[in-house]
């Protein structure tokens, strides 16, 4: 388990945990970051912050600081 | 005859599409405005169908309807305060998972809800096949298919709106999110207290506010506090599930109702929606290798705003001329026309010119916002914020201000009006707030003359030294307002990256007409009252005594430098002669102006002001340039024109304005602290209009104070230390 904002370009993880207990949970629960979702990392910005996920077949991006709460078993590339 | 009326609210996520249904339906009937109390836009418009007249309120796009947003709070309020006939809730069908928790939410609160799967077109080109009869019939609400960017549909909605809104709401039909055993058991605990302390209530209205309560919804438990008796009672049910939940799962009440809401909406799509094998063609994702590439992301970026800028400013300054001549055109033929006396010069100088400085500004709107709807139809806008948020956001701000404070560098009128591509109110405040430093172009003829004049050589490196120090400023104001006033209202960024889509025509012209309206109707008045305002303060009231007492000076110098000359003998000496009588005129006329201006109640209000302004250096005359300079920051310099070197600015032109300006007691000091005054001083009307419009009297009544504040601490700053230096 580590923050989402450890994983590199390209990387899968599934969602274990949001550590926050503001505003940002809410907006994550409402945009569908649940628990045993699969989150793929797009890409970094240029500047390298914010990200650009990929989650329920959608597009997000989340600010690194704002991804550092996010909690994700990594998933290996098997396929 | 009345025609039987019809209420519907249009809402949807954000990037649904939902602007485009709501130009499909109303088409050019539109009214923009704001909701009451808020910075959020609202739009109405009516459709006449079938015998039928459909009011269609466009609701923020939300994702969900909790209380800690103010969109959210705004929609929420409309549906359940102003009771739509129907809700018509408008959906990605290539991105329905996300978008049907919004449905669910609007399920809940018992409205007649259509649901609308919007951009069909494209779930089926990604292999997304939607059954909407499984659908319709797993949620208990009717489902239409269109494409919006096609106007394909709308028809069918209109049909089905008709017939929703003639149908009695079916409590038997309404399936709701079951929520589980104990959750279940828990909202029945509520419920059964709620009914007991208001009978009056519905049951729809009762199992939303349950849930809510257990939710922990600020605006629920607000209410439940309002009630006269029995409320305690709720919130005390309402805690003790709270905790009990909360023992059992090891989770917030809230997170297990999120969480069971996707599951029955991965329930019904799992069974209403089959998504072929065939690998999806993603060009969005192509299209973004490149536009937020690591190396060229930021130059497209620069180019796109390059071209904004050009289009805006360059191309904008032909109409932009044509609009200017035209009116001196008018004006001419006015002053041809009306006798001479009060009323021609309230007519050509007051309100003509008023009118004038209200429509120059026309091109540039329609032209920039033309521009920022494609920007944000395209889907770019969310790119460039992704770029910019990194700068942006060590400032405080989002990245998606980058674009507003850029072009406030133009002009900061459209600047403030294209914040309402923001998102969160509070980021529209502060951006609108700082806005005014960015030196907009009407600042520019005063640096120029005034460093031209007193830093000839390396007059633009101090232009650029103004410019920024209005962008150091702005930074500062912003890192102190959000640790002060704006505390506490920060959102989370999270930001959906939409496909990108091509705009439609017709809506990147209906948004750019709004602006375009909005800006006349809203903004126009004001700032032309306020130019014929300006006008009467600096003409009345009028002496001509004074004309008198001077042109009979005029004559005495005439008639005695007429002796000299006709005594003169030789040509030299006529000529010095007469350059001596043009000099004594000049300085003639400058006293006359000077004595005319101080007699008018401009000039009595710069003498009140005066004390305030001594300390910068500035005497009454400054402050006479600066009072006008409200009207547009460019009046600063032809009010000098008039004040120091007499008569207007074309006959005796720039030269002279300077050589005047030299021969007053300016210094290097009190020339950079006026600089810096004129740029961080009080906005011009037409941006104190244009923010009032945006966010209210009290935060323009606050920018105003603050400018001037700031204005004044800096310029005495900055001319005490030059003081020092010298």
């Amino acid at each position: 388990m580590k923050p989402l904002s450890t994983l590199k370009e390209g990387d899968r993880g599934i969602i274990v945990a949001i550590n926050n207990n503001g505003a940002l949970r809410r907006r994550l629960l409402e945009m569908g970051f649940l628990k045993g979702t699969e989150i793929y990392v797009e890409k970094y910005a240029p500047l390298q912050d914010p990200m650009e996920l990929i989650l329920k077949g959608y597009h997000v991006s989340l600010r690194v600081e704002e991804a550092e709460q996010v909690m994700v078993e990594p998933v290996s590339e098997e396929t | 005859m009345a025609s039987p009326s019809i209420t519907i609210a249009l809402a949807g996520n954000p990037n649904s599409g939902k602007t485009t249904i709501f130009n499909n339906l109303t088409g050019a009937r539109q009214k923009v405005g704001n909701w009451p109390g808020v910075t959020v836009e609202k739009k109405e418009g009516t459709v006449n169908f079938k015998g039928h007249t459909i009011k269609v309120v466009d609701l923020p796009g939300t994702y969900s309807l909790t209380a800690y947003s103010v969109e959210e709070r705004v929609a929420r309020d409309f549906i359940l305060n102003s009771n739509p006939d129907v809700v018509v809730d408008i959906l990605d069908a290539s991105n329905l998972e996300r978008n049907l928790y919004l449905a669910t939410q609007l399920i809940e609160m018992g409205v007649n809800l259509i649901l609308v799967l919007n951009m069909a077109d494209v779930a089926r080109s990604r292999g997304i096949d939607i059954d909407a009869e499984l659908l319709s019939q797993l949620l208990g609400v009717p489902v239409v298919f269109t494409v919006g960017k096609l106007n394909e549909g709308t028809q069918e909605l209109l049909e089905k709106v008709i017939e929703v809104a003639g149908q009695k709401k079916d409590n038997e039909k309404t399936i709701y999110v079951t929520y589980g055993k104990e959750i279940e058991e828990e909202l029945g605990k509520i419920n059964e207290e709620i009914v007991k302390a208001r009978p009056d209530l519905g049951s729809h209205y009762t199992r939303w506010l349950s849930v809510k309560l257990l939710e922990n919804d600020p605006l629920a438990i607000k209410e439940v506090k309002s009630w006269s008796n029995g409320g305690d009672a709720v919130l005390d049910a309402t805690r003790k599930s709270r905790e009990h939940l909360e023992e059992i799962y090891h989770e917030d009440p809230e997170i297990l109702i999120t969480e069971q809401r996707y599951g029955f909406i991965q329930g019904a799509c799992r069974e209403a929606i089959k998504t072929s094998t065939q690998q999806k063609i993603d060009i969005s994702q192509k299209i973004d290798l490149v536009l937020t590439n690591r190396l060229f992301g930021f130059p497209i970026f620069i180019f796109f705003i390059w071209a904004m800028f050009q289009l805006t400013f360059t191309l904008g300054e032909y109409p932009m001329n044509w609009i200017d001549s035209m009116m001196s055109v008018i004006q001419g033929l006015a002053s041809n026309i009306l006798p001479s006396g009060l009323i021609k010069d309230l007519i050509v100088d007051g309100i003509l010119a008023g009118v004038g400085s209200v429509i120059i500004f026309l091109p540039n709107i329609l032209i920039l916002f033309f521009c920022i709807a494609l920007l944000e139809d395209t889907g770019y806008m969310a790119r460039a914020a992704f770029l910019m948020d990194r700068i942006m956001h060590w400032i405080g701000l989002h990245g998606k201000s980058f674009i507003p404070m850029l072009i406030g560098f133009g002009c900061n009128v459209p600047a403030i009006m294209a914040t309402r591509t923001l998102e969160s109110e509070r980021d529209r405040i502060l951006t609108i707030l700082i806005n005014p430093l960015m030196s907009c172009s009407a600042r520019l003829p005063v640096y120029v003359l005034i460093a031209g004049t007193f830093f000839a050589g390396k007059a633009g490196t101090v232009i650029f030294s103004i410019y920024l120090l209005g962008i150091v400023l702005a930074i500062l104001t912003a890192q102190l307002f959000s640790k002060t006033i704006l505390k506490g209202m920060s959102m989370p960024f999270v930001m959906e990256l939409p496909p990108y889509r091509v705009p439609t025509f017709k809506s990147l012209m209906i948004h750019m007409w709004d602006r375009g309206v909005i800006f006349l109707k809203k903004m126009g008045g004001v700032i032309l009252v306020g130019s014929v305002i300006i006008w009467v303060l600096g003409t009345f009231p009028r002496n001509p005594g004074i004309f008198e007492k001077y042109a009979k000076e005029k004559h005495q110098i005439s008639s005695i430098y007429a002796e000299k000359l006709s005594q003169a003998s030789t040509e030299a000496d006529k000529t010095a002669l007469k350059k001596e009588m043009e000099k004594a005129i000049e300085e003639l006329n400058i006293r006359a102006n000077q004595e005319r201006m101080a007699q008018t109640f401009l000039g009595r209000i710069g003498k009140v002001v005066e004390p305030v302004l001594k300390p910068l250096g500035f005497d009454w005359r400054i402050g006479i340039a600066l009072l006008s300079g409200f009207v547009a920051k460019e009046v600063v310099v032809s009010t000098m024109g008039v004040i120091y070197s007499g008569g207007s600015q074309e006959k005796t032109g720039e030269k002279s304005l300077k050589k005047a300006l030299k021969a007053e007691k300016f210094d290097a000091a009190k020339a950079y602290a006026f600089m810096a005054f004129v740029l961080i001083y009080t906005p011009c009307l037409a941006t104190v209009a244009a923010i009032r419009r945006e966010i209210g009297t009290k935060w323009m009544i606050f920018n105003v104070v603050y400018s001037l504040t700031l204005a004044w601490i800096v310029a005495w700053t900055i001319y005490h230390i030059g003081q020092f230096i010298a």
